[in-house]
């Protein structure tokens, strides 16, 4: 699904991907873990193509094309999602507006034809039941007013919504209370299938429980230090991340 | 390209109305003195209280000066320099019917989209065009007379209806009311009448579609509604001008009267010709709008959607001297390149009971500087009076401004007003917010910036409102990119 191949990035002209390679099969979930500033999220953006993000060196291939040359739209349109860490307000664009540009862009990429707004409604309500989320989200303003958790919920909504083919989800756990993580990784897990992978991006061992991972890596000073199953989470939960850093 | 970038880039698209139409025209020759006056009004046939009228404002023109309290910094307009009438060439003694009217005409208006045909009955909306100094076809008149409805030109309503005319130009916006109306009042060449009588709901929407086309010339119309006791009417006008270096001259009067019970909605879609990515050329938009609401629970309503003109200074009022009367402006404001717009409302409550509602959207890109101006006046015989005003202005960029100049002025201390006011800028987060979901970046500015002006336009009737926003987006093209 997904092959970096020592990547290097740069952002306004600071190193801070430096020779990341990584293999993530079709269906597997990947956690990735790491001290601050050790270039999760940069990761994340690079992937989904933020201008300012440089890449500098290095090959990412989605679904065996050449992701980097593609333009940040148009790897959404191909099955590119990010869960961002801190969501944005968009004062007065509806909730399911945006939802459905996003989807029918989508779909218009893929050669079908868009769907109309009681089509769209129908299966945006669906999604809800399962995120417990209030139908009134709908109709407000792209996550204005929402509160921290309210937002990480509409991430995965339209997950949900969009059934990308890779998500990387930037710590998405962030800010969540016990009830709010179990609704966001049920979202999660609904999602999961042999033909999607996933990149979690987290601080915390507490999502791993429930979501279980493939894989576990330790990203520091822009590169993978170290991979494992889903022990190597608990064992960095326990022991911090100073044993393998100062290595 | 960094998010900045790409937002400066998506707000410049060209702008589509720009083309001249190569037509013989008869004008006056430059200048502007009383024998100007006196021709304008000998070639219009007037009668004589008209020519004193016109004579009146002139002289006192002479004695005022332009106002340069507002936010904008016009380059000095020669008045001397400027033709004061300009009409296209008729080999007859007017054009009797659409048929007479010039086929070059008629191919302006449709290559305007706006349908001159009566054929275009489908669109149901009667149109009075105006090109240039004069006004070439008014089209379904036939269908509103038999309502009683009277539309036609400014000057077969001089010619037809000069009692209706005598009694109502010039009382709601005085002659001296300020620089540009006064000498609006003195040269004014044409624009469109409206009357409708006591208990008619109008059965169409009425529209003018003002366009300016000889180089040199200054366009100054004046609109004058009159909606009598417990009559309806929704009017709308567009505006547009070929892309020249210079900058031309717009200055209208409209005039709305409000009686006992009466409605009037105004709408305009403004899109005058802005001047180019440098700021040269375009059209300096000085107009004065003012309805009065003379009879009780009578309400009249502006809505302006302003993305044209080099410099637009105008502010839609309403007089709300009758009882329970309402006064509404609904205004989104585009400034980008080097464009400037001075624009709000005054909501003068003279009676008890009278309300307002004022909704502001600004849209400040490029080197745009939009400035929104707005005086709430509360007179000690208007008790009970409320106003709300909100007023929102939104930047793209880093090189735009957006300013806020609200007037309150309040003697009777039974009123209530609440004012809301907000200040937001399209940011890189939100733009990739969007296209992380797959939307372009144009498409996401064109959400955004309709999210934000959605109060406003759906105070627009239908087929404007889908204008308005086709419009901002053009308009916008190329502020990212």
């Amino acid at each position: 699904m997904l092959k970096i191949n020592n990547l290097h990035a740069t952002v306004a002209g600071k190193k801070v991907l430096d020779g990341l390679t990584l293999d993530l099969p079709a269906g597997q979930v990947h956690a990735i873990m790491g001290p601050n500033g050790s270039g999760k999220s940069t990761l994340a953006y690079v992937l989904a193509g933020r201008p300012g993000y440089e890449v500098t060196a290095g090959s990412v291939s989605f679904k065996d094309q050449d992701l980097l040359t593609l333009a940040p739209e148009a790897r959404a349109q191909a099955g590119v999602f990010l869960g961002f860490q801190y969501p944005v307000e968009i004062p007065g664009v509806n909730n399911v507006y945006l939802l459905k540009a996003a989807f029918n862009a989508a779909r218009k990429h893929r050669g079908e034809s868009e769907v109309d707004a009681f089509e769209f409604l129908e299966l945006v309500r669906i999604k809800m039941r399962l995120m417990q989320m209030d139908e009134a989200f709908l109709s407000r303003g792209v996550n204005e007013g929402f509160s921290g958790g309210e937002k990480k919920r509409n991430e995965i909504l339209q997950m949900l919504v969009l059934e990308p083919a890779l998500a990387v989800l930037d710590e998405t756990d962030s800010g969540l209370d016990i009830d709010a993580l179990k609704i966001v990784a049920q979202g999660v897990n609904t999602l999961r299938s042999p033909e999607r992978s996933m990149i979690l991006v987290t601080h915390y061992q507490r999502l791993l429980d429930y979501i279980k991972p493939d894989q576990v890596h330790v990203l520091a000073r822009g590169k993978i230090i170290r991979s494992g199953g889903s022990e190597l989470a608990l064992e960095l939960e326990a022991r911090g991340y100073d044993w393998l850093t100062q290595v | 390209m960094s998010g900045n970038a790409q937002l400066e880039a998506l707000v410049s698209r060209g702008y589509a109305h720009g083309f001249v139409t190569e037509i013989e025209s008869d004008s006056l020759p430059p200048g502007l003195d009383e024998d100007t006056v006196r021709n304008i009004s000998r070639i219009k046939n007037e009668p004589q209280f008209l020519t004193d009228w016109r004579l009146r404002a002139f002289r006192h023109w002479q004695t005022m000066r332009e106002p340069e309290w507002a936010h904008v910094r016009p380059h000095p307009v020669d008045y001397q320099a400027l033709s004061y009438y300009s009409a296209p060439k008729i080999k007859t003694d007017g054009p009797k019917s659409l048929a007479d009217v010039d086929p070059k005409l008629l191919e302006t208006y449709a290559k305007l989209g706006v349908p001159l045909h009566e054929r275009a009955r489908l669109a149901g909306v009667a149109v009075d065009a105006v090109f240039d100094s004069v006004s070439v076809a008014t089209t379904f008149k036939d269908r509103l007379e038999k309502a009683g409805v009277i539309f036609c030109s400014f000057s077969d309503a001089v010619q037809k209806h000069p009692a209706l005319l005598e009694k109502y130009l010039g009382t709601v916006v005085p002659q001296a009311d300020n620089f540009y109306a006064c000498l609006n009042s003195a040269v004014f060449s044409d624009g469109s009448f409206v009357y409708i009588p006591k208990g008619v709901r109008c059965p169409m929407e009425l529209s003018t579609y003002f366009r300016i086309n000889a180089a040199n010339t200054g366009q100054f119309e004046r609109t004058l509604i009159i909606a009598d006791e417990g009559s309806h009417v929704s009017y709308l006008e567009g505006c547009t001008a070929p892309m020249r270096d210079e900058n031309q001259l717009h200055a209208a009067v409209v005039e709305l009267v409000a009686e006992n019970d009466a409605q009037i909605k105004y709408s305009t879609v403004q899109n005058w010709y802005p001047g180019d990515e440098n700021g040269i050329g375009g059209i300096y938009n000085f107009v004065t709008k003012r309805g009065e609401c003379r009879g009780r629970n009578s309400r009249i309503s502006w809505t302006q959607v302003e993305t044209g003109s080099a410099i637009t200074w105008k502010y839609p009022s309403c007089v709300l001297k009758g009882e329970n009367s309402v006064g509404e402006f609904y205004s989104v404001a585009l400034a980008n390149n080097y464009q400037q717009a001075d624009t709000g409302t005054k909501m003068i409550h003279i009676g008890p009971n009278t309300r307002s509602t004022i909704v502001s959207k600004g849209i400040s890109a490029g080197h745009g500087q939009n400035t929104y101006r707005g005086l709430v006046k509360i007179l000690p015989t208007a008790h009970g009076a409320r106003n709300f005003t909100q007023c929102d202005s939104l930047l793209m960029g880093t090189q735009c401004g957006a300013h806020t100049f609200p007037y309150v002025e309040i003697k009777n201390s039974t009123a209530t007003l609440e004012h809301e006011a907000s200040t937001s800028r399209i940011s890189e987060d939100q733009l990739f917010y969007c296209i992380q979901r797959g939307i372009s970046a144009e498409d996401a500015v064109n959400m955004i910036v309709n999210g934000f002006c959605k109060s406003v336009f759906k105070e627009l009737p239908m087929e404007f409102a889908v204008e308005a926003q086709n419009l901002l987006a053009v308009s916008l093209e190329g502020a990212v990119g």
